[in-house]
């Protein structure tokens, strides 16, 4: 009978043929989904701290309103997101409390800090450059409401990456100072960019499980090239470069080469010791917190208003 | 001219100022639906501070820039009303500064959409509506903090009464209220004294909340005289203007 | 009560369309769910009306049905006007 199901359930897959909340699924296939898209939710909802950090330091009116416009998708984003999951019979409180609690993991990308304005700049053109790489195909995930939340994800993202481009370009045409901050904010964002399509895939297992079911449509490498073969071009409009001295276009390939990642690097900080992985949960946990007793407040006075009208009717 | 000045900045200051206040919450608020429209409230009020800097910009010539006005100037030179700078403190709080701000705005917004200045008249039009539904917004958490738990009860009642001393400081006259006034640019501050309190009253009332008595009422703001703690906004706003300065962002 | 109750919502993206299921949300009260889905689903002019409706009020078919549901209106071409032949030359039918 499973096999039955199974089967049929695959046939449906590789006929594009998507599928919805109640239809059968495997149990791997909702666990597999249920991780990826909450890990995505929660990325988002993490990934607002690094920058709404500067939202109160923008330096002009202009990208006070794009920052403030833009952290708040990412609230949005993470919002479709969690709602995506909660399809699969999931609650987002109990998502969240895995957040909070540590078990959970998001993209690691958000455990390194801004220190500069610069940094938002590089975050928008880098992170979320290499976030839209991977979010495009998602579009078509097999899971309707994931991909149709990511429809929504794709259409608003688009202009985070432009304005991220615009802040770097600002800066590099601008100061020396001002120049020297670009550069130093591509120093420091590069690898961990690089970092974000996740390890090789020789180097990760389930990769391999999550394209047959389409959850996923292009291997972790295939984006990351990808996203280097774009980025370098743009990198040459700003006229600042690339901190890897391996970087060489390659004729043969019709691709850059690149350099090794520090894969060390990417695991410790994905274990929790990345410079701001404390910081970032503290604060999670802390607006939590504190929002309780208004969370509670609503939910005591929608059952008062509820019992009100029962006694008038 | 220096008088139209100083009336716009009173305007555009209190905007900046509560709509910055409101954004110190974008990632930290009780629950994602709430963090997102705050956050478009924040909007709403820094998007009328720009439309009016940049009128000021206009008016004043000389290469003056919508940046100048709340990157350049030291807090003396600001025009915001206190309640407008009071730090967030608990939800509560902000959603009682945010309320007794937009009673207020609602009132005077609904009167400068007839001043002689069309500029400003369309401005305030485009405005109301925003501040339509930041009152809905705020007078529906006042009661459900209000007549929802204990706890929110005596919180949302704490807030009341640590901000009523600045609740009416916009009804006070300045000498660019009185100006404005007189040039039919202006709003007549008395005659929206009444219904803003009566529109206080009944949603106070229907939160189960205690009106404070009227007492003293903290003013100065109008005039440049603030509270401490907008030294510390302007300095976050600031640095990276006063850091560069004259840097292209 | 650990989360607010889920509501599914629906905009109208212009005068003259249906309302669209675009997504869902938690909320306390119905006002509050139609204030937040005003903020979340229509922050760039997508709509000009919203239904909030409770989740657990929509009751949904059941896929397993889904042959004996839909299946059978497959063979019904009558009820297309493509199954009717008209003469060349009768126009406005």
């Amino acid at each position: 009978m499973e096999a039955h199901l199974e089967k049929r359930f695959q046939d449906k897959i590789d006929q594009e043929i998507k599928i919805e909340p109640k239809d059968w699924m495997p149990e791997k296939y909702r666990k597999t989904l249920v991780r990826q898209i909450s890990q995505h939710a929660h990325s988002e909802i993490v990934g607002m701290l690094p920058e709404g950090n500067w939202i109160t330091r923008a330096p002009s009116l202009k990208r006070k309103l794009g920052l403030l416009a833009k952290v708040q998708d990412e609230a949005g984003h993470g919002l479709y997101l969690y709602a995506a999951a909660e399809t699969l019979g999931v609650e987002r409180a109990d998502l969240v409390a895995d957040l909070h609690s540590g078990k959970a993991k998001y993209s690691s990308i958000f455990n390194y800090p801004t220190m500069t304005w610069a940094d938002i700049g590089a975050i928008g053109w880098l992170v979320d450059g290499a976030a839209i790489m991977n979010q495009v195909p998602l579009c078509r995930c097999s899971y309707g409401p994931y991909a149709r939340a990511m429809v929504r994800v794709c259409k608003e993202e688009s202009f985070h990456q432009r304005q991220g481009f615009e802040i770097m370009m600002t800066l590099c045409n601008g100061t020396t100072e001002q120049k020297e901050m670009a550069q130093d904010a591509l120093n420091r964002w590069w690898w961990p960019s690089l970092m974000m399509f996740g390890p090789n895939d020789d180097e990760s297992p389930n990769s391999k499980q999550s394209m047959a079911w389409k959850i996923k449509r292009f291997s972790n490498d295939d984006l990351r090239q990808k996203f280097v073969d774009v980025t370098v071009e743009q990198a040459k409009h700003l006229g600042i470069n690339i901190p890897d001295p391996d970087l060489n276009w390659n004729e043969e390939t019709q691709h850059y080469d690149f350099g090794e990642i520090d894969w060390e690097e990417f695991w410790n900080v994905v274990k929790g010791n990345g410079p701001c992985n404390k910081a970032r949960l503290d604060a999670r946990n802390k607006a939590h917190d504190e929002g309780a007793w208004v969370r509670e407040a609503a939910v005591a006075y929608a059952e008062k208003k509820r019992k009100r009208k029962e006694k008038v009717a | 001219m220096e008088l139209k000045i100083k009336y716009l900045l009173q305007i555009a200051d209190n905007a900046m100022i509560i709509g910055h206040r409101l954004s110190e919450w974008c990632g930290h608020g009780p629950i994602l639906e709430q963090d997102i429209a705050m956050t478009n409230i924040a909007l709403d009020h820094l998007g009328l501070a720009r439309n009016l800097y940049q009128y000021c910009a206009r008016l004043e010539g000389g290469g003056k820039t919508e940046d100048d006005y709340p990157y350049k100037r030291d807090v003396r030179k600001w025009r915001n009303l206190l309640l407008c700078e009071q730090d967030n403190g608990d939800f509560g709080k902000t959603i009682t500064r945010q309320f007794l701000y937009d009673t207020f705005n609602l009132q005077f917004l609904t009167a400068l959409q007839d001043s002689h200045d069309e500029h400003l008249a369309a401005i305030a039009a485009k405005s109301l509506k925003e501040t339509t539904y930041h009152l809905q917004y705020s007078g529906d958490w006042m009661i459900r903090l209000g007549d929802g738990t204990e706890e929110s009860h005596d919180r949302i009642q704490k807030s009341v009464n640590d901000l009523w001393m600045y609740a009416d400081e916009s009804f006070l006259e300045s000498e660019a209220d009185r100006w404005a006034l007189n040039e039919k640019i202006g709003v007549d501050l008395n005659a929206l004294k009444l219904p803003t309190q009566n529109n206080r009253t009944e949603i106070l009332k229907e939160a189960t909340l205690q009106i404070p008595e009227s007492g003293w009422t903290q003013q100065g703001g109008k005039e440049g005289k603030h509270s401490e703690q907008l030294g510390y906004i302007l300095s976050d706003l600031q640095f990276l203007q006063r850091a560069y300065p004259n840097s292209v962002w | 009560m650990k989360n607010w109750p889920l509501w599914e919502i629906f905009v109208r993206s212009k005068q003259g369309l249906s309302h669209k299921h675009v997504g869902s949300l938690h909320a306390a009260d119905a006002e509050m769910a139609m204030q937040n889905a005003r903020d979340v689903y229509t922050r760039r002019m997508e709509g000009v009306s919203i239904w909030v409706v409770e989740s657990v009020h929509v009751t949904a078919s059941d896929p397993d049905e889904k042959e004996s549901m839909f299946d059978p209106a497959n063979d019904k071409v009558y009820r297309h006007p493509t199954f009717y032949d008209v003469p060349d030359g009768v126009t406005h039918i």
